[in-house]
C-alpha cells in the first residue's frame, strides 16, 4: 500500500461485468469508453444498450486521453475516515478533447503517483489542459490527471 | 387533474435537532394533526402516498393512525425530488376515483440510517457512484458544488449571488416561530467568513439537518368546499426524468446545467391555465443555495444565466418580485426533503404564513432540482 493508500479507500466493484472492461484499460494504460458497433456513438458511462441505436452490441476503445477541466471544487470535511486526512483536496471533471460531451470525474495531481491533494486548487482553472494519468490503489488502477503543458 | 382534487389539510411536528419520538410516532403525529386540521376522521382515508426513503411503512401508519381500507398507496423515489411527486400522486388517486382521502406525508431523523446514504456507502461501489465516489466526490454538495462552478464560470455568477438566497432565507425564518433559525440572524460578513464544505460552497450554502415529520390530507374539489380549511386547489402536478440524465452526478450529459426542473416546468406549465408571471409566490427545494437560480431558471421567471441575478435587490424576499421559501425553507425552517416547503405552499393559499404574501393566490412548490424532481402549482378556488 502507498503511503497515500488507506483500507477505507472507495473504489469500484471488479466483479461488474458491464463496467470492468474500463478498469482493464486504466490497468493497461489506456483510458477507454465504450461504444456502440453498429452507430459508433460513444457513451460514458457505460450502458448495457445504446441509446442512439438499441443494439447491444457493445465495444470498448480507447481514448486520446486528453482532455479540459470542466469544473473543479476544493473538498472539505467533514468526510469518510478514508478522505478526511487528505482534505482539503480539489476533484475535477474532465471533458474529453475528441469528444468534449465525454466527461470523467477524478483528480488533478502535480505528477503521477503523487497524492490527491497535490495540486492547491487555488491554482487550478476551468479549461486548462490536462492529460490522464494512472495509480495503482490496493488491486484497482484508478485514472488521475496532470497537467499537460 | 386540473383543480380536481385539493389540499384540505397540513399537520407537522415541530422541528428539533433530535427528537426522541421514533419516526414512526412523528409520521403518526403529523398526520394526525393533518387530519384534525382537516376535519376528516382517520377511518375516512383511503389513500396513501409516500418517499422510497420514508423509513415508516404504510401498514405500520395505517394501523397506529387507525385509517380506513386503504385502496390506494404508492411511493415515489429520488429523495429531494419526491416531495411534490408524494402529494401529486395522492391527488392523481383522488382524481382517478382510486381513493376518496389520500394522506401524503414525509417523516425523517437525521441521525436514522437512511438520511445519509453517502455516509452508509460500502468500500467497493458498484452502481453509478463507481464513476465519481473513488475520486473524493464523496456527498451530495460536493456533487452540487461541481455544478455551481460551472455555473458561475459560464454565468459570472459569484457567491454574493448565493449569499442572497441564504440570506433571504433566514430572514424569512426570523419571521416564523417554527423555524429551526428563527432567532439567529445571519449577516452577509457571517457568511463571506464561514467554513467551506465544498469549495465554492461553504456552510451556509447547505441546508439544515433536521428531525421532524408533516402530512396533508387530499380530497376532491367537491369535498373540500364543504371542509373548514381553505382549499388549496391542486391546479397543476409534473414529474421531471429529462433524457440522459444521471441524478446528481449529472455530468455526462449533453447539458448538465439544464436540469430536472426544466423537464418538470414543460409538463407543469403546459397542464395549467397559468404562467410563471401569475405566480405570487414560491417554494424552491433548497438543500443547497445554487438550487435557487437554477430553479429559477428551470421554471420559467428569468432566462438562462439571469436565476443569479434575479436574487440580488431583495427580489426573492418578501415584498420583492417573487418571494421564495417564505418559511425559510430548507436552509432556515427545516429539511424534511422538501416536505415542509408543500406545507408552506398552502398556508400562503390560507393566508397564514407568517410570511404572508398579500392576497397569494396562486402558490408553486418544487422539489428537488439536480434529481428527478417534481412540483405542485396550488390555486386559492377560482
Ligand atoms: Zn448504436
Amino acid at each position: 500500500m502507498s503511503a497515500t493508500e488507506s483500507p477505507d479507500d472507495i473504489l469500484p466493484d471488479l466483479d461488474e461485468p458491464g463496467s470492468l472492461p474500463f478498469w482493464q484499460g486504466c490497468a493497461v494504460g489506456e483510458l477507454r469508453v465504450q461504444r456502440c458497433v453498429d452507430c459508433e456513438l460513444v457513451t460514458h458511462p457505460p450502458r448495457p444498450m445504446c441509446p442512439g441505436c438499441r443494439s447491444i452490441e457493445r465495444e470498448w476503445i480507447a481514448t486520446s486521453g486528453f482532455g479540459k477541466i470542466w469544473s473543479f471544487i476544493n473538498v472539505h470535511p467533514p468526510l469518510l475516515p478514508a478522505y478526511s486526512p487528505l482534505a482539503p483536496f480539489p476533484v475535477i471533471i474532465v471533458e474529453l478533447e475528441e469528444n468534449p460531451k465525454i466527461r470523467f470525474v477524478g483528480n488533478l495531481v502535480a505528477a503521477p503517483g503523487a497524492p490527491i491533494n497535490s495540486v492547491a486548487a487555488a491554482s487550478i482553472s476551468i479549461g486548462q489542459r490536462v492529460r490522464v494519468t494512472f495509480e495503482l490503489v490496493q488491486d484497482v488502477t484508478l485514472p488521475r490527471w496532470v497537467l499537460a503543458d | 387533474m386540473r383543480d380536481a382534487t385539493a389540499i384540505v389539510g397540513i399537520g407537522q411536528t415541530a422541528f428539533s435537532k433530535h427528537h426522541v419520538d421514533s419516526e414512526l410516532s412523528l409520521a403518526c403525529q403529523a398526520i394526525s394533526l393533518a387530519l384534525d386540521d382537516a376535519g376528516i376522521a382517520a377511518s375516512e382515508v383511503d389513500g396513501l402516498a409516500s418517499s422510497v426513503m420514508e423509513p415508516n411503512r404504510e401498514v405500520e401508519v395505517a394501523r397506529s393512525v387507525g385509517l380506513g381500507d386503504i385502496t390506494f398507496f404508492s411511493q415515489v423515489g429520488y429523495g429531494g425530488g419526491a416531495a411534490c411527486g408524494i402529494v401529486g400522486h395522492a391527488a392523481m388517486a383522488v382524481a382517478t376515483g382510486q381513493c376518496d382521502v389520500a394522506v401524503a406525508w414525509r417523516a425523517r431523523k437525521r441521525a436514522a440510517k437512511t438520511s445519509r446514504p453517502w455516509a452508509q456507502v460500502s468500500q467497493r461501489v458498484a452502481d453509478k457512484s463507481m464513476w465519481s465516489r473513488p475520486f473524493g466526490l464523496l456527498r451530495p454538495v460536493d456533487e452540487i458544488a461541481m455544478l455551481t462552478r460551472r455555473y458561475m464560470h459560464e454565468y459570472a455568477a459569484t457567491r454574493d449571488h448565493l449569499a442572497n438566497v441564504a440570506l433571504g432565507a433566514r430572514r424569512h425564518a426570523n419571521l416564523n416561530p417554527n423555524a429551526t433559525m428563527h432567532d439567529k440572524a445571519l449577516t452577509r460578513a457571517e457568511y463571506m467568513n464561514a467554513r467551506w464544505i465544498s469549495e465554492p460552497l461553504c456552510l451556509f450554502d447547505n441546508c439544515l439537518e433536521t428531525d421532524g415529520a408533516l402530512a396533508v390530507v387530499i380530497t376532491s374539489a367537491k369535498r373540500a368546499r364543504d371542509l373548514r380549511q381553505q382549499p388549496a386547489m391542486v391546479h397543476a402536478f409534473a414529474q421531471g426524468l429529462p433524457q440522459q440524465h444521471q441524478t446528481m452526478t449529472n455530468y455526462f450529459c449533453d447539458d448538465p446545467l439544464r436540469g430536472p426542473a426544466w423537464t418538470a416546468a414543460r409538463k407543469l406549465w403546459g397542464t395549467a391555465d397559468l404562467g410563471p408571471k401569475d405566480v405570487d409566490v414560491a417554494q424552491f427545494y433548497d438543500a443547497f443555495s445554487p438550487l435557487i437560480p437554477l430553479s429559477l431558471e428551470g421554471y420559467g421567471f428569468c432566462d438562462r444565466g439571469e436565476g443569479a441575478s434575479f436574487t440580488d435587490d431583495g427580489q426573492i424576499e418578501i415584498g420583492g418580485r417573487l418571494p421564495v421559501n417564505t418559511s425559510g425553507g430548507g436552509m432556515s425552517e427545516a429539511y424534511v426533503h422538501g416536505f415542509n416547503l408543500i406545507l408552506e405552499a398552502v398556508r400562503q393559499i390560507r393566508g397564514t404564513s407568517t410570511c404572508q404574501v398579500t392576497n397569494a393566490e396562486v402558490s408553486l412548490v418544487t422539489s428537488g432540482e439536480g434529481v428527478p424532481t417534481s412540483a405542485l402549482l396550488l390555486t386559492k378556488e377560482r
